[in-house]
C-alpha cells in the first residue's frame, strides 16, 4: 500500500481515487456520499439539537439538563395511573360508599365490581386458586359453597384483606394440632379416626369396624373444632368433614396424613397490597362465583 | 486530513482506538456516578441477610434471570400489575443485579409476600401443580439438598470488599445468622432481626423447625423470594422534588 501525496485520477472513469494502491494497481474511487444519505445525516443532526433542548439530555455535574418540556418518566406514569383512576372514579367512589352487601343490588356497580374483581383475581389470586377459581390441593375451590372461614360477602372481604395464618394479628388464625408428630394419638388410633372421618361423607371404601372404633376418639379430640357431626366450624376455620369435599385429599392415606401432621394453609393479607375498593370488588367477585352465602 | 501515521503503524492505531473508545465510555458512564438521580437513597434498604444472600446465589446459579426480570419499569401496565416501579436504590446491594431483560415468567421485583411459603414449596416441586399453564421447569432438588453455607463468611467479606456495608459483626455471625433465620422465637433469631430489620424468620420449606435442624437450599430460595421488594415503604416515598426523573 502506498500513499500518494498528489491527486490520482482513474483513467477509465475519470474519477479521483483515494490515493491508496494495493497489489501494485488496485485503487479505490473517491466518490462522494449519496445525496439522500448525506441529507438524512444532516437532518438527524438538526433533530438531535432539537431533542437536546426539548427533552432531558446532557449530564451536568450533579444533575442534567431538563429540557423545555420538563419531561419526567416518573411524573408521566403517575399522571397516567391517576388519569385511569379518575376515569373510574365515579364507580370506585360509589363502591367505596356502598355497604358491600348492597353492591349486588345495584346493577351498574355490580357490573363494574365484577370486571374489576376478575382482573384483580387474575393478577393476584389465580396463582393459588387457579384461573377459574377451581382451587388445587391445599387451596380451596371458590366456586362451591363449602366455605372454611365463612361465605358471606363480609366474611370473604375480611379474609381477602387480612389473609390467613400469615403472622399478622388481624389475620384469621387457628392451628390444628399435629396429632401424630406430637404423639397425641397412636398410629393405630389415627387410622381409626381417619376411617371414621371418611365415613362421615359416606365414602364406600371405609373399614366400618375401624370407623366405629374411631368415633369416640373423634368426639374427644376433633369435635371441639370440627363439631360432633363433623360439619366444622367457620369461626375457627375448621372445615366441614361430612361433605366429601377435601382440601388435602380424601383417601385413607391423605386423611391419615392430615391428622398426623395437622393442616393449616396460609394466605397473604391483601390490604397492604391492594386498595380497599379493589379488595371490595374482589370479595364481590368471589362471592358471586357460585357459592356465596 | 492525513491518516497516514495511523494507517502505517498498528500500535499507534491501537492507542488511537483506545482513546476514542474511552472518551465514549467516560461520557456515558462517568455521569452515572455523580447524577443525584442515579445515586438516590431510600429508607429501608439493608444488605441481604446471609440466608437471603445464599438464596440469591442459588437464584443466580439456577439461571432464574433467564426468564424472570426484577425491574418494574415506569409504565402504567407494569405499575398496575407488579406494583410501584423499581428504584435504582432498590438494587444497591445487588452483585450482580438481577434486572434481566427477558420475561418468560412474571417480574419478581415485588414477589415477596404475594404467595405463601407452602405455595412456593409446591411450585418449586412442580410448577404445573399450582399454575396449570406454567412452562417453568421443576426444581425439586432444592428441597432435598442441604444448603452448603461453609463459605458464607467469605461471600459476605467479598461483598463488603466491593462496597456492601456488612459490618465485621455481621460477617463473624454469618453462619449463625443462617441457622437463626430458620429458628423462630430463639435468642439468635432476635439478634438476627436487630442486624437485619424486617428479615422474616421461619422454616420456609414447610419442615418443622427445631434445634439442630439444618437449612435446605429451598429455605434459602424462599427466604430470598419472600423478601424481594418488601424493604422500602412506598407510602413514604415521594416521587416529586429531587426524586422527580
Amino acid at each position: 500500500m502506498t500513499m500518494a501525496g498528489h491527486k490520482h485520477i482513474d483513467e477509465v472513469t475519470g474519477v479521483e481515487t483515494t490515493g491508496h494502491v494495493w497489489d501494485g494497481d488496485l485503487c479505490e474511487l473517491n466518490k462522494p456520499l449519496p445525496k439522500w444519505w448525506l441529507y438524512v445525516f444532516y437532518a438527524c443532526c438538526v433533530w438531535a439539537f432539537g431533542y437536546w433542548m426539548v427533552y432531558p439530555a446532557w449530564p451536568t455535574l450533579t444533575g442534567y439538563t431538563q429540557g423545555y418540556l420538563g419531561y419526567s418518566q416518573r411524573a408521566a406514569v403517575t399522571a397516567e395511573v391517576n388519569a385511569a383512576k379518575a376515569a373510574q372514579d365515579t364507580y370506585r367512589q360509589a363502591i367505596a360508599n356502598t355497604p358491600i352487601t348492597e353492591v349486588k343490588g345495584k346493577e351498574d356497580l355490580m357490573q363494574f365490581a365484577m370486571a374489576g374483581g376478575a382482573a384483580a383475581f387474575g393478577d393476584n389470586c389465580s396463582g393459588c386458586h387457579g384461573r377459574g377459581a377451581q382451587g388445587a390441593l391445599g387451596y380451596p375451590n371458590l366456586n362451591d359453597d363449602d366455605w372454611i372461614w365463612g361465605g358471606s360477602v363480609e366474611q370473604i372481604e375480611y379474609t381477602i384483606a387480612h389473609g390467613i395464618r400469615n403472622g399478622a394479628d388481624e389475620a384469621r388464625n387457628s392451628a390444628m394440632p399435629r396429632f401424630g408428630l406430637d404423639g397425641i394419638l397412636e398410629p393405630a388410633v389415627i387410622s381409626d379416626v381417619a376411617n371414621y372421618v371418611r365415613s362421615l361423607s359416606g365414602s364406600e371404601q371405609v373399614d366400618a369396624d375401624a370407623a366405629g372404633r374411631g368415633k369416640a376418639t373423634f368426639a374427644e379430640q376433633c369435635a371441639a373444632c370440627h363439631a360432633e357431626d363433623g360439619k366444622g366450624n367457620q369461626e375457627m376455620g375448621a372445615p366441614n368433614l361430612s361433605d366429601a369435599i377435601w382440601l388435602y385429599g380424601g383417601s385413607q392415606e391423605a386423611v391419615t396424613q392430615s391428622i398426623v401432621t395437622g393442616r393449616g394453609g396460609a394466605m397473604p393479607a391483601w390490604a397492604p397490597r391492594l386498595d380497599p375498593v379493589t379488595v371490595k370488588m374482589l370479595a364481590v367477585y368471589v362471592h358471586s362465583l357460585g357459592g356465596g352465602k | 486530513m492525513n491518516h497516514g501515521i495511523f494507517e502505517k503503524n498498528s500500535l499507534i492505531l491501537l492507542i488511537g482506538i483506545l482513546i476514542v473508545v474511552s472518551i465514549g465510555g467516560i461520557v456515558q458512564i462517568a455521569p452515572l456516578f455523580m447524577l443525584s438521580s442515579t445515586i438516590e437513597k431510600v429508607e429501608g434498604m439493608r444488605p441481604y441477610s446471609p440466608l437471603e444472600q445464599a438464596g440469591r446465589d442459588i437464584y443466580v446459579r439456577e439461571g432464574c434471570y433467564n426468564c424472570h426480570s426484577q425491574m418494574i419499569r415506569s409504565l402504567r401496565d407494569e405499575v398496575e400489575r407488579y406494583g410501584h416501579y423499581s428504584l435504582a436504590a432498590e438494587s444497591m446491594y445487588d452483585h450482580p443485579f438481577q434486572w434481566s431483560s427477558k420475561r418468560t415468567g412474571p417480574d419478581l421485583a415485588r414477589i415477596g409476600g404475594k404467595y405463601s411459603d407452602a405455595w412456593h414449596t409446591e411450585h418449586m416441586r412442580q410448577p404445573k401443580s399450582v399454575v396449570s399453564a406454567s412452562i417453568m421447569p421443576a426444581y425439586p432438588h432444592l428441597e432435598t439438598t442441604p444448603l452448603d453455607y461453609s463459605n458464607i463468611q467469605d461471600k459476605l467479606k467479598t461483598l463488603q470488599f466491593i462496597g456492601v456495608p456488612y459490618t465485621d459483626e455481621m460477617i463473624a455471625k454469618a453462619a449463625a445468622d443462617i441457622e437463626a433465620q430458620i429458628a423462630p422465637d430463639t435468642p439468635a433469631a432476635k439478634e438476627l432481626l436487630a442486624r437485619y430489620p424486617k428479615a422474616q424468620v421461619r422454616k420456609f420449606d414447610g419442615q418443622s423447625p427445631g434445634e439442630g435442624v439444618k437449612p435446605t437450599e429451598l429455605d434459602a430460595m424462599i427466604a430470598y423470594l419472600q423478601m424481594l421488594g418488601t424493604l422500602v415503604d412506598f407510602t413514604k416515598f415521594d416521587a416529586s422534588g429531587p426524586n422527580l426523573r
